[in-house]
């Protein structure tokens, strides 16, 4: 490279100003032609004002009692089982519920639609999850599917109430992260299955669901230990809103229309080739 | 300090959990430092803070290195950072998906024009910082880790080649992709009145 003739570029200038340039030799070519030339002088400058600029922005320093607010927030973390990083959290154990619902949901969708070439299937509007009391219906497959999953997630819920309802304070804090991690779960399913009933018209199933999510919420953002008073304002939010006896009478809605809805036993055939029923 | 991080560290191994708030009161405001620079925010940086430490506690019989704890959470505080920054780039970018890049990017140029600045005037009406801070978000959560291990904590490019799993080149070209972006973004406003309007 010729020094005079070539001006270097801004590349060179950015490993030159950082010490990164990997050959001595190079090194010294790019200092001598920056002492030669004075249009990459100015170049080189105006890199430097820009890094200096940067520079000029201070990070804010913690307050004095910074460490002791680190740790006080770590101690509780520390006591618990490993929960999910962001990462896991993005990854596998959201994902898991998510995409079992997800697939639910489509399963039930897919077995809806193709119920719906059947003769004798019933209006959409009849295929509410919970409050139809139409007959039973062998066209209904997306609807039982719905709740079946609906049920059993009501029974998960009602656990996790029940758990922290029932809890009693363990000296001057209570372990929760176990009702934690699984209103956590229970949160992600809770919206997906709110929703569907939102779509369905199911307002019964819908408005329950809907008074659940914010006491999930804070279940699952509470610390993992909680004091007295927090596990008492959670227990009183549970209690006020009677959220226990609204998802025992849900569960048990649910349940009855399931069994309402499962296909009528095939009456057994007799050895004349005619039906049982017919005898 | 090293020497006395491998103690504390074999009390902790040994069951005293306690132990471990030595080395959090040690090394908190360095993963704090580091963590600010490369989310850009307070609330951001103490959350990496506390994810950098709990993962070193969760994986502290892992550690091998005893004697050297604070290179170790360090580094595994740009790993969180990383992680929230990548994190919070697709959040941002779910948020915009119906809106166009130019719509999306702070006009840096444009806000310089309408206020007539000069350095000092930015500078003593804080706007510089908003500016450093606006340019340091264009930058790719690779790209600013990389030119923030460089240039603000001096670390070589090895060894932020061995956090970012890059080579040397890559890691290389990463720094200056960064100073690149920030140039064409903060020169304006470094430069003297009559030169900081360079045509759009």
């Amino acid at each position: 490279m010729s020094d005079a003739m070539k001006h270097l570029n801004e590349q060179q200038l950015v490993e030159y100003r950082y010490g990164d340039v990997a050959d001595a030799k190079e090194a010294s070519t790019i200092e001598r032609h920056l002492h030669d030339c004075a249009e990459c002088q100015a170049n080189f400058a105006a890199l430097k004002r820009v890094l200096e600029t940067v520079d000029a922005v201070p990070v804010p320093e913690p307050d004095p009692g910074y460490e002791t607010r680190v740790w006080n927030r770590l101690r509780p973390e520390m006591a618990q089982p490993a929960r999910a990083s962001w990462r896991e959290w993005f990854t596998v154990r959201r994902l898991v519920p998510v995409a079992s619902v997800a697939a639910l949901i489509a399963v039930a969708f897919i077995a809806g639609r193709l119920s719906m070439h059947a003769p004798a299937n019933p209006p959409l509007s009849s295929g509410s999850i919970a409050t139809s009391t139409s007959a039973p219906n062998a066209a209904q497959p997306r609807e039982r599917v719905l709740l079946v999953a609906v049920g059993d997630h009501l029974d998960r819920t009602q656990m996790v109430l029940m758990e922290i309802s029932n809890a009693q304070p363990e000296g001057r804090e209570t372990n929760i992260s176990r009702e934690q991690q699984r209103a956590e779960e229970l949160l992600t399913a809770n919206r997906l299955y709110r929703q569907t009933a939102m779509h369905t018209g199911d307002a019964a199933v819908s408005t329950v669901l809907d008074e659940l999510e914010p006491v999930l919420l804070e279940i699952a953002h509470s610390p993992s230990s909680v004091s007295k008073a927090e596990l008492d304002e959670l227990q009183k939010h549970i209690e006020d809103r009677g959220l226990l006896l609204k998802v025992r009478v849900l569960d048990s809605t649910v349940r009855q229309k399931e069994r309402a809805t499962r296909p009528a036993a095939q009456p057994k055939a007799n050895g004349n080739g005619t039906t049982a029923s017919s005898l | 300090m090293e020497g006395a991080d491998a103690a504390q560290v074999a009390q902790v191994l040994g069951g005293d959990r306690d132990a471990f708030r030595v080395l959090v009161e040690r090394h908190s405001r360095s993963v704090f430092r580091l963590a600010y620079r490369m989310t850009g925010n307070q609330a951001d940086a103490e959350e990496v803070v506390q994810e950098a430490f709990l993962r070193a506690y969760r994986r502290l019989d892992k550690f091998e290195e005893r004697a050297n704890f604070g290179t170790w959470v360090y580094r595994i505080g740009v790993n969180c950072a990383l992680d929230l920054m990548r994190k919070r780039k697709t959040e941002m970018e779910q948020r915009v998906t119906q809106r166009t890049d130019d719509e999306e990017r702070p006009d840096l140029m444009e806000s310089a024009a309408s206020s007539d600045p000069t350095p000092e005037r930015i500078a003593l009406s804080g706007e510089l910082k908003e500016h450093v801070e606006a340019a340091m978000r264009l930058l790719s959560p690779v790209e600013r880790t990389a030119f923030v291990l460089r240039h603000h904590e001096g670390r070589s490019i090895e060894e932020i080649g061995a956090v970012l799993k890059l080579s040397a080149g890559a890691t290389k070209n990463s720094v200056f992709r960064a100073v690149q972006k920030l140039r064409k973004e903060l020169e304006p406003f470094t430069t003297t009145k009559m030169s900081a309007r360079p045509a759009r």
